[in-house]
């Protein structure tokens, strides 16, 4: 297999882990509403924890993200 | 199709002479990521300006610019606690000026924030701060950040060098999230953008294609204006919440 070739399926295989936390943004947000839905009094003051659960779970995502582009690019 | 990563490129814009600082050699030019982040912070500074007349009734730049004040102003509350006015200078400069960055970058060709040495450059900024507010608050009891209390000592073994790891790993996460953020939305819009041109190159067929690309491509723009926002959000509650770490060390 030539390297060019090798190294774009390398790309697309370190973007798998993007699944990873698309399923955990998933659990998170669904949990967060159901949450909110059963005492939406409370709801207001848990989106800031929302948001930096978002955005640890998100982190992982873009670790996979910018593997990906260090493969392709560098 | 045009290369997506192009608009990453740092060019420079005015050149200046290299000076030698401690037999370091610094170059003075101002490129485009400079200048993106001088006009960021002219930006903030312009603005607040205009903002903050005080009038009884608010204008419309008024409203927004307390709208953005009382966002962070309540985070730092909720978030340290009753300390939280003495870090809202600092988090809320970091959350104005991240958040002006990003927002030109959706306005112009260049985005300060989309450089890993930028967003870097503020995460280890964040970290020095609560390594010198927890030295300065807490003295060497600084340490027991790492050793949670409540565990049986056994497990301090595993837990110590976790801790340890999670904490020098935060400034990387940190500029990691907002630079990932910015270059995966900006590659992705043009590409998108990409489409609409090589798609309606391909006859009629290929305009229904081209149509539906660009609507995307409008619709990606709104999220991205949202990304843009939230980035600058969440870097400013996660600087609340590794500053509450040091702050309030004993509950820990």
């Amino acid at each position: 297999m030539e390297a060019e070739a090798a190294k774009y399926i390398g790309a697309g295989l370190a973007m798998l882990g993007m699944i990873g936390a698309g399923i955990g943004l998933g659990v998170m947000f669904g949990n967060y509403f159901q949450g909110a839905l059963r005492n939406p009094t409370a709801a207001a003051q848990e989106r800031p924890m929302l948001f930096l659960g978002m955005a640890l779970t998100e982190a992982l995502g873009i670790f996979a993200l910018v593997i990906a582009f260090l493969i392709l690019f560098s | 199709m045009a290369d997506p990563m192009h608009q990453f490129q740092i060019q420079k814009v005015v050149e200046l002479p290299t000076v030698n600082v401690f037999g370091l050699p610094i170059d003075l030019s101002i490129t485009n990521s400079v200048a993106a982040m001088l006009l960021a912070a002219t930006l903030v500074v312009v603005f607040y300006a205009a903002a903050a007349r005080r009038a009884v009734v608010p204008g419309r730049l008024q409203t927004v610019g307390e709208m953005l004040y009382g966002l962070v102003d309540g985070l730092a509350e909720s978030i340290i606690g009753h300390d939280g006015k003495k870090f809202l200078p600092f988090v809320f400069t970091l959350f104005a000026f991240v958040l002006f960055m990003n927002i030109q970058g959706m306005f112009l060709v260049f985005t300060a924030t989309s450089q890993l040495a930028v967003t870097l450059t503020l995460g280890l900024m964040v970290i020095l701060t609560v390594v010198g507010v927890g030295f300065a608050k807490n003295g060497l009891k600084f340490f027991k950040l790492f050793a949670p209390s409540g565990v049986p000592w056994p497990l301090y073994f595993l837990l110590v060098p976790i801790e340890i790891l999670s904490f020098l790993i935060r400034p990387i996460t940190l500029g990691l999230r907002l630079f990932g953020n910015m270059l995966g939305g900006h590659v992705v819009l043009k590409i998108f953008a990409g489409f609409v041109i090589a798609l309606g190159g391909l006859g009629v067929l290929g305009w229904a294609g081209s149509l539906l690309a660009l609507s995307s491509v409008i619709a990606l723009t709104a999220l991205e204006f949202m990304v843009a926002f939230l980035q600058a959000f969440v870097f400013a509650v996660l600087t609340c919440v590794y500053l509450n770490d040091v702050v309030h060390l004993d509950s820990h």
